[in-house]
């Protein structure tokens, strides 16, 4: 900071703000009418793709591969809802489901398990701690791909593979060091008076966490739990690798479809939306948390 | 549902408060908390669940992973670092590193910047949430689902594919040639002109003062385009000049070779002026279809319009073919990632003391002085936060990888992540040679696990 100030000073040779005259004055209104122009542009960028989804989902296949999506503005009378009654009456619903049963228990088992974990590296004495914690730090971007084949293996002998509760385990596992991580970082800023206080007056260790601890640190489990739900409900790759037709998520089975990308556009963009509309729904409702999480979560 | 975007609250209380709890280094644990805290048993107990997760999920996969690679495709002949020579010398692998590569440079940059402009810009507007909303959306949308959404945008059709549809449109607009597939000269005695080369000439060399005439015929429909106005028969004036236009009266009559009213002049052909073999001058024909050479030293030419004149109009980029199919996919992956990058830039931002900037603009600084070398330099954490980010996530892309590029150029479009799955689970079978991507993975992101590490001992020594 010290030398930004300093290379800036020789800029001060006139002591006092300048007169603004009237053709900065223009200048300045020009500007800010091209940055409107310009952001205005920047966020239709950002948006026009997801409304051809949804637009592309609304039309048949065959209005699809005629014409582009955009002549939805001349032709309204073309959107039909019979790519979406098609795709719940092909038990895509299933998929649906799978998705939740694989993203709600491993959202409650990574908020569970990394709260005692973190609340024991927050406030717990122990040989070792730091070095634990550090590993967990090492953890944290550890590519998912050095355990497909190790696991794939384990879960072969044990039974469980193409399982949903395999699927939940892996998530589970590979979600706790970003876990441990934030509630971590988030525990040991709570007060250590009121701690003191439980455990002078005897109070259990178990009982101190569940009456204490959880309560306080309920603004960073919210955090958590949004950004672990996300992530596991978008996940693809875990899905391919260790779900079957049987328990696979809905990423998995449009997936399945991608091959024949031109045919299946029916059954690709409504599902693909249906897919999105969860995540987008917890995002505008929940963004608040989303954002302390994703800024608490890189490591600062 | 306002300002939430806007540089939210601390969730995580700042690192100063972190030693009142006595958590971050024997140094500063105050005494009495050892007299009062747990045993040590119960400090295992808590643990255990997740140490057993990450124990057997995590860290035996990485010594199985380390020992599996040395093995070959079924795992029973021993072939020392016979896989990583494979990553390292297999044709197709070579691409797949150099892909990766292309995405470490460029994409983290890309992101890094797109993410910076946006956060100095939406301080200048009044919607910033709204725009900050938009940009910030995609993170929440599976990668899947985003593959599905660029598969459409880079469809390369122009009339289905939103990119093509834009690139035309916007070279249309700009570029005055126009293409006219499949129209030929009408030929015949009467004629005055040829088709030669793909082109079209005049059967006789022309002089200044002899308009030229150039019919053409089997003018699509489509390709006529909307400007063209009736064409106009040249008369008088200096210079070589002449007229092409499309010989064909609508509704019948009209003589061939003439200029009829009811015809049209074919706009935007370029036409040449040739002698001896070589062009001597070049114009392009008006609306209404007209021509005339400028400047052109008196003598007889002959008078072309070349080949490209014929060709089939522009029609955008090949998105997802092999060799733009990398670039496309970056493209993908900045439109899911700049809200990430915008959104901490401008916490980071929001941070800055104001009167630090101030300070210096009534100093007489100007803007771009005071970003270059106050902004910037105070950013420059969390811009090393959000470069770090991508390199790992580029490192790890698979999902959109696999997703947009068709699978007849998944070879030119792939990347370690994809060629891991592809080699184990995706039809390939070996483990051997899987063990060993999964490994070089990680070994590529070692040096940002190591930063990592390092930077919290710092933090929290």
């Amino acid at each position: 900071m010290t030398t930004a100030t300093a290379t800036a000073a020789p800029a001060g040779l006139h002591a006092g703000a300048p007169r603004r005259g009237l053709v900065s004055k223009i200048v300045d209104r020009l500007g800010s009418g091209v940055i409107q122009v310009v952001m205005v542009l920047l966020g239709l960028f950002w948006l026009v793709p997801t409304i051809g989804l949804f637009v592309v989902s609304l039309r048949t296949v065959d209005v699809n591969n005629a014409e582009g999506w955009w002549t939805v503005f001349t032709k309204p009378a073309e959107l039909t809802i019979k790519n979406y009654s098609d795709l719940l009456a092909s038990g895509f619903t299933s998929s649906f489901w799978n998705t939740v049963a694989i993203t709600v228990p491993t959202t409650i088992l990574v908020i569970g398990i990394a709260a005692m974990a973190a609340y024991a590296f927050a406030w717990m004495e122990f040989r070792g701690r730091d070095t634990l914690f550090l590993i967990v730090v090492g953890l944290l971007i550890v590519p998912i791909q050095i355990a497909l084949i190790p696991i794939a293996k384990m879960y072969g002998d044990m039974g469980i593979f193409g399982s949903i509760p395999g699927v939940v385990l892996f998530h589970t596992a590979f979600g706790l060091p970003f876990a441990i991580f934030l509630l971590r970082n988030f525990f040991v800023g709570i007060p250590a008076s009121l701690l003191e206080a439980a455990r002078m007056d005897g109070a259990p260790e178990w009982k101190i966490f569940v009456s204490v601890v959880f309560p306080l640190g309920k603004p960073a489990i919210a955090s958590l739990g949004i950004f672990q739900f996300l992530w596991v409900w978008n996940d693809m790759l875990i899905a391919l690798v260790f779900a079957n037709t049987d328990s696979q998520p809905m990423t998995k089975a449009l997936q399945s479809q991608m091959r024949q990308f031109g045919s299946n556009v029916d059954i690709l963009s409504s599902g693909a939306f249906l897919s999105l509309i969860v995540p987008l729904i917890l995002f505008f409702a929940f963004q608040r948390y989303f954002v302390q999480g994703m800024m608490a979560g890189s490591v600062k | 549902m306002t300002e939430r975007l806007d540089g939210p609250a601390p969730a995580v209380p700042r690192e100063e408060e972190t030693s009142r709890g006595g958590a971050s280094g024997p140094a500063d644990t105050p005494s009495t908390k050892l007299r009062l805290g747990p045993s040590p048993a119960v400090a295992i107990a808590f643990l255990l669940p997740a140490a057993l997760l990450l124990g057997v999920w995590v860290v035996y996969p990485i010594v199985y992973s380390l020992f599996r690679s040395l093995f070959d495709a079924s795992g029973s002949g021993f072939v020392g670092l016979g896989n990583y020579a494979t990553i390292f010398t297999d044709g197709s692998m070579l691409t797949t590193i150099r892909n990766n590569l292309i995405w470490v440079v460029v994409a983290p940059i890309v992101v890094t910047t797109l993410g910076l402009i946006f956060a100095v810009l939406t301080e200048r507007i009044r919607w910033a949430t709204a725009f900050k909303l938009i940009v910030f959306m995609p993170m929440a949308v599976s990668l899947m689902a985003a593959g599905v959404i660029f598969r459409l945008v880079y469809d390369e059709a122009p009339d289905r594919g939103v990119a093509n549809a834009i690139l035309t449109t916007v070279h249309d607009t700009f570029s005055s040639s126009q293409g006219y597939p499949e129209a030929r000269p009408r030929e015949g005695a009467q004629s005055a002109v040829a088709a030669q080369d793909g082109g079209v000439v005049t059967k006789q060399p022309a002089q200044a003062g002899q308009p030229v005439l150039i019919p053409i015929v089997g003018v699509k429909p489509a390709t006529m385009p909307g400007n063209a106005r009736p064409a106009k028969a040249v008369t008088g004036g200096g210079g070589l000049a002449g007229t092409v236009w499309f010989d064909f009266t609508p509704g019948g009559g009209g003589a061939p070779n003439q200029v009829d009213s009811g015809e049209k002049g074919l706009p935007g052909m370029t036409v040449e002026a040739v002698k001896d073999g070589k062009v001597a001058g070049t114009a392009t024909t008006a609306e209404d279809g007209s021509f005339r050479f400028e400047g052109l030293p008196a003598g007889s030419y002959v008078v072309r319009l070349p080949q490209d004149n014929f060709k089939a109009a522009y029609n955008g980029l090949t998105w997802l073919g092999p060799t733009l199919i990398t670039p496309a996919i970056i493209g993908a992956f900045v439109w899911v990632w700049a809200g990430f990058a915008m959104v901490l830039i401008a916490a980071g931002l929001a941070a800055i003391p104001r009167d630090a900037l101030e300070a210096a603009r009534i100093d007489g600084a100007t803007e771009w002085q005071v970003f270059r070398r106050i902004t910037i330099p105070l950013l420059s954490p969390v811009l090393l936060v959000v470069f770090v980010t991508m390199i790992i996530n580029t490192l790890k892309v698979f999902d959109l990888v696999f997703i947009i590029a068709p699978s007849s150029v998944q070879p030119q479009a792939n990347v370690v992540a994809l060629e891991m799955w592809r080699v184990a689970f995706g039809g390939g079978n070996n483990q051997g040679l899987g063990s060993a991507l999964a490994i070089f993975l990680l070994i590529l992101v070692l040096p940002f696990m190591i930063m990592n590490i390092r930077r919290f001992r710092r933090e929290n020594a």
